[in-house]
């Protein structure tokens, strides 16, 4: 009645005609275990862009801890050498490392010490200022992101919960605050605060946290429909438990994401205002005041402003890479076929 | 001679994605004759949307095809039979001579298939500017009668509306006034129904039904659903993980399924008589295409599998001329398995119903 | 509604200028008689609705903004503004023009050549944009166009305007440019995706006509929503550059009033102003342009008026 029409090489024998059920065959193997956050940290080790973010932004945390301490000078302290009883000042020199150095003749009182980027105007060890700065540039970063992310989420999950007037004044109140742009607020801070670095930190204080609402306001508003959130209240929970134990978990990725996009315009912000001369004041340093520190002696001493452009410039770009990882890795693009 | 339009050959496909390489295709054959219905049923995820992208000429960029022909016939602007590969040919090629003008497509949902920054009437006669090289004023008297042939009123208004003005099933309609309007020989028709009400389902497929009558097109119907497949198809594919696994005319398929996996399908539709308290579901899921697959892809959930499906993947075993299953039941080595009892009493129970002439075709 | 804003922001800036602690007067040698005097003079011992009432006034019905105490030796900010506005606006339009165009034909040839030339490119400029801010490109720029080799002025110069926004506008732009070339790639890669795509192309349109009429016009819907911000980050580029670059503009304006000696609160004000202004302004034409993109809410707004 049946025949075989295609003839190949088989390998199946008699023996094979025997009926072989799979043992768990209500077991749905392709969609079981792994759970939601083992997948995301699979996802974003698998991300070799994000990993190299990581990776970078570790190296420059560590050494912004260290690094001025392999120096041997403090960040503030001008290198100066003792001769013929006057102190000769380490001004302007070009980055030197002690055993490679050729000395240029016997006034090359500097030979035996090692400056890594050279020093300053003013004779301070360049090295040690760099990451000192760097540090102070991402602790500012880290401690007004974080806490812009307090206060936007607090604020976004509030407004979204409670929703209809709390709600609109509350989004009311977002859309001005949207509608003055951050150097306005700047502008404006600089009339009664000193400048320093608390001018900085309110300044991103006052705008970053707009973001960070929206995200977990939406994310309020998606997952108040939904019926897990409706059983838990059925079930007699409290508003502050909703909000904090059933919705607070949700919107973590998505904030996070947030705050690796929002700590770079943090340093930017930083480096441009100290840049401007409203920031950082001296002899506290920060990359911004450095940058500002190279450029206005660029024609004489270019190479200055290398060191602050490049730890700048690969901050940002980690932070960067690091959301874009977290992004994708939160969100996988489901590939169409 | 039989007049095949359409004969797809060993297709096989690969997609890059982010996981790896994914088999997604692997091995498809399909032949239609002129003026006839094939449907292609399978599960989401199962290719069949695939092969007809590919057949299209509208395949994702990250697709790779390996191997396998697309023939497909027809009679050129000179009267000449004309006979193609098209996975040999141009994208522009396919498109200036396939695409619209030979070939169309209806998509899954009418709510996504349309340009929501044109209006209805522009995305109708882009097409007839295009491949009938009408003027634009023709253009739009035949558009307005598509309109009315699709049993859209009041065409002059709805041809200057934007899609997200139009109901789901509007919209569907005038999709498929686009996929007629330069008069094509094969019509695609990726899960027409599938994101509409029930209750403008059977119009649609109505509307597809005689609009291939009085234009003489052959169909393709890609679905998951059998109710659908039941009250449109001349011959069914039945495909599974990138392989059609049986196929046969409609009855063969509904009333003489070889296939364990078909059976799963069949005995998975709702029905109304069935006295059982619980739906049918066929375990587990379809199998994850990113690892090559050994021996028959459905083994793993399949309740009649041999030891030989874990081994090696069944060739087409012959039922008649026009039936054929891939499972190694069908060799004469195996033991005898019955089709499961309950679906037995169901296929019955559906020719009883065909014969007393309620409910579907069968 | 914008005007609605406008008004709210107009008062809350004046609000902190005035009541926050702080003293107006830049001359710390003023006896505490003649600041009470110059006080009352000046209207400041008033209700702070009268103040602002008055101070709109003139504003609206005078076009002044009152005097300067410590830039341009107190002259009226009125006489000082319009020159700066030109400055400022003609070089920020150059650059966000540039930056918008430039960026959506690299963004569309990336799209169009994926994996290829243009889209590597693409990529490398959009994280060179996203790590190098604009003042330090313009810095390098500054470095090597105007100081090794003098190809343009080293600072700017209102006789040379043309050669010499050639630097400033090109850094300004560069942030810019990056960002809409990579949104727009973004954006028309997920969009060639979309069915309505597949259906267009399944209807036989290909090359430019499918380009242009389907994929584009959807993907700058989104592409519309980040200009607003880019422009914000103009703006704030735009301090520093014409500080850098010397641009007498509403940018250094504001860098001297609150980076001096004395600040200068009625130029914080009226800066302040004109910036929000502006922003708002910019917004609103977005919303427009977001309109006639998008039929959908083109329509629905017609419904609702």
């Amino acid at each position: 009645m049946t025949e075989q029409i295609q003839n190949g090489t088989l390998t199946v024998t008699d023996d094979d005609f025997v009926l072989a059920v799979s043992e768990d065959l209500e077991t749905d193997r392709n969609y079981a275990s792994q759970g939601f956050w083992k997948g995301v940290f699979l996802r974003f080790k698998n991300n070799t862009r994000a990993m190299i973010g990581l990776y970078i932004i570790l190296l420059i945390m560590l050494l912004s801890i260290f690094g001025p301490m392999f120096s041997g000078y403090g960040y503030r302290e001008i290198v100066s050498v003792r001769v013929d009883g006057t102190d000769v000042v380490a001004k302007s020199l070009s980055p030197q490392i002690a055993g490679l150095h050729k000395s240029t003749g016997a006034d090359d009182v500097f030979a035996d010490k090692t400056f890594l980027f050279g020093t300053d105007t003013l004779g301070r060890d360049l090295w040690t200022r760099v990451w000192y700065g760097a540090r102070i540039s991402v602790m500012i970063a880290f401690v007004t992101i974080i806490t812009d992310m307090v206060i936007g989420m607090s604020y976004g999950l509030i407004s979204g919960y409670f929703g209809k007037t709390t709600d609109a004044i509350m989004q009311r109140i977002v859309e001005i605050s949207n509608s003055i742009p951050r150097l306005v607020i700047v502008g404006v801070l600089a009339t009664f605060m000193p400048k320093g670095v608390w001018l900085v930190i309110v300044a991103l204080l006052t705008t970053e946290w707009i973001g960070m609402s929206k995200i977990a306001r939406a994310e309020m508003l998606r997952i108040k429909g939904l019926e897990y959130i409706m059983a838990s209240r059925t079930l007699g929970a409290k508003n502050f438990r909703i909000i904090f134990s059933d919705v607070l978990p949700n919107t973590i990725g998505p904030v996070i994401t947030q705050v690796m996009f929002s700590i770079p315009i943090a340093i930017f912000t930083e480096a441009f205002l100290s840049f401007v001369g409203v920031g950082i004041v001296l002899p506290q340093c920060s990359i911004g005041s450095l940058i500002e520190d190279g450029f206005n002696n660029i024609t004489t001493l270019p190479y200055q402003i290398l060191p602050p452009i490049i730890v700048l410039a690969l901050l940002m770009l980690a932070f960067n890479f690091v959301g874009d990882g977290l992004r994708e890795a939160l969100a996988p693009r489901i590939e169409d076929m | 001679m039989p007049d095949k339009i359409l004969e797809i050959k060993d297709l096989d496909i690969t997609f890059k994605t982010t996981a790896g390489p994914v088999h997604a295709i692997r091995g498809v054959n399909v032949d239609l004759e002129r003026g006839e219905t094939v449907a292609i049923v399978g599960e989401s995820g199962s290719g069949k949307s695939v092969v007809m992208k590919t057949a299209m000429g509208i395949l994702a960029g990250n697709a790779t095809i390996n191997g396998g022909e697309i023939i497909f016939r027809y009679t050129d602007d000179d009267g000449n039979a004309q006979e193609v590969d098209i996975l040999k040919k141009e994208k522009r090629w396919i498109r200036q001579n396939v695409n619209g003008r030979r070939i169309a497509m209806i998509f899954q949902d009418p709510m996504t298939s349309l340009d929501p920054t044109m209006t209805i009437g522009n995305q109708l006669i882009e097409g007839m500017i295009m491949h009938l090289n009408l003027p634009k004023d023709e253009a739009k008297q035949r558009a307005l009668e598509l309109l009315k042939e699709v049993g859209i009123s009041d065409p002059e208004k709805r041809y200057k509306q934007y899609p997200h003005q139009l109901s789901g099933g509007m919209r569907q309609r005038v999709v498929i006034a686009i996929a007629i309007s330069c008069y094509p020989d094969l019509l695609i028709c990726d899960e027409p129904t599938t994101a509409l009400d029930v209750t403008i389902q059977a119009r649609i497929l109505e509307l597809i039904k005689t609009i291939q009558k009085e234009h003489g097109i052959s169909v393709i119907y890609i679905t998951h659903d059998l109710g659908v497949v039941a009250k449109v198809a001349d011959y069914v594919n039945v495909m599974y993980a990138g392989r059609i696994v049986e196929v046969g005319n409609v009855e063969e398929i509904f009333y003489d399924p070889k296939h364990p996996y078909t059976w799963g399908l069949l005995s998975a539709m709702p029905d109304l008589n069935t006295n059982d308290d619980r739906l049918y579901t066929i375990p587990g899921s379809p199998p994850n295409l990113l690892h090559e697959v050994v021996g028959d892809a459905f083994a793993p959930r399949n309740q009649y599998a041999l030891k030989a499906d874990w081994k090696e993947q069944p060739p087409m075993f012959r039922v008649s001329d026009t039936h054929y299953a891939a499972t190694w039941l069908l060799d004469e080595r195996a033991p005898r398995i019955e089709i499961p009892e309950e679906l037995k009493n169901r296929i019955e129970r559906m020719k009883a119903d065909h014969e007393v002439g309620n409910g579907s075709r069968l | 509604m914008a005007l609605v804003t406008l008004l709210i922001i107009t008062f809350l800036l004046f609000l902190m200028v005035r009541i926050m602690p702080g003293n107006p007067f830049p001359s710390e040698r003023m006896s505490a008689d003649a600041i009470a005097k110059k006080r009352a003079e000046m209207g400041l011992n008033d209700p702070i609705f009268v103040q602002f009432g008055n101070y709109m006034k003139n504003v609206l019905l005078k076009g002044s903004f009152g005097k300067g105490s410590s830039l341009y030796n107190g002259a009226p900010i009125s006489t000082v503004l319009p020159q700066c506005m030109a400055n400022s606006f003609k070089i920020g339009g150059i650059s966000i023009l540039l930056g918008t165009l430039i960026g959506l034909i690299l963004g569309i040839a990336a799209a169009l050549n994926r994996g290829r030339f243009w889209d590597t490119f693409c990529t490398v400029l959009s994280i060179v944009g996203v790590c190098v801010p604009s003042y330090v490109f313009m810095i390098f720029l500054q470095y090597f166009l105007a100081y090794k080799v003098t190809i343009f002025p080293f600072y700017f110069d209102a006789s040379r305007f043309l050669s010499s926004s050639v630097i400033p506008a090109l850094s300004l732009s560069l942030f810019s440019m990056s960002t809409v070339a990579r949104f727009t790639r973004n954006e028309m890669v997920e969009v060639m995706d979309f069915d309505y795509v597949l259906l267009a192309e399944s209807k036989g349109m290909y090359g430019t006509k499918l380009v242009t009429r389907h994929i584009l016009r959807n993907a700058l819907i989104p592409i519309v929503t980040v200009i607003a911000p880019l422009v914000v980050d103009l703006l704030t580029g735009a301090l520093v550059v014409e500080k850098i670059y010397g641009i007498n503009g509403l940018g250094k304006l504001l860098v001297d009033a609150i980076s001096g000696e004395g600040i200068d609160y009625n130029y914080v004000l009226a800066l302040g102003i004109i910036y929000s202004a502006l922003y708002i302004l910019i917004m609103l034409i977005l919303d427009i342009a977001y309109g006639l993109l998008d039929p959908r809410i083109r329509l629905a707004g017609k419904k609702e008026s």
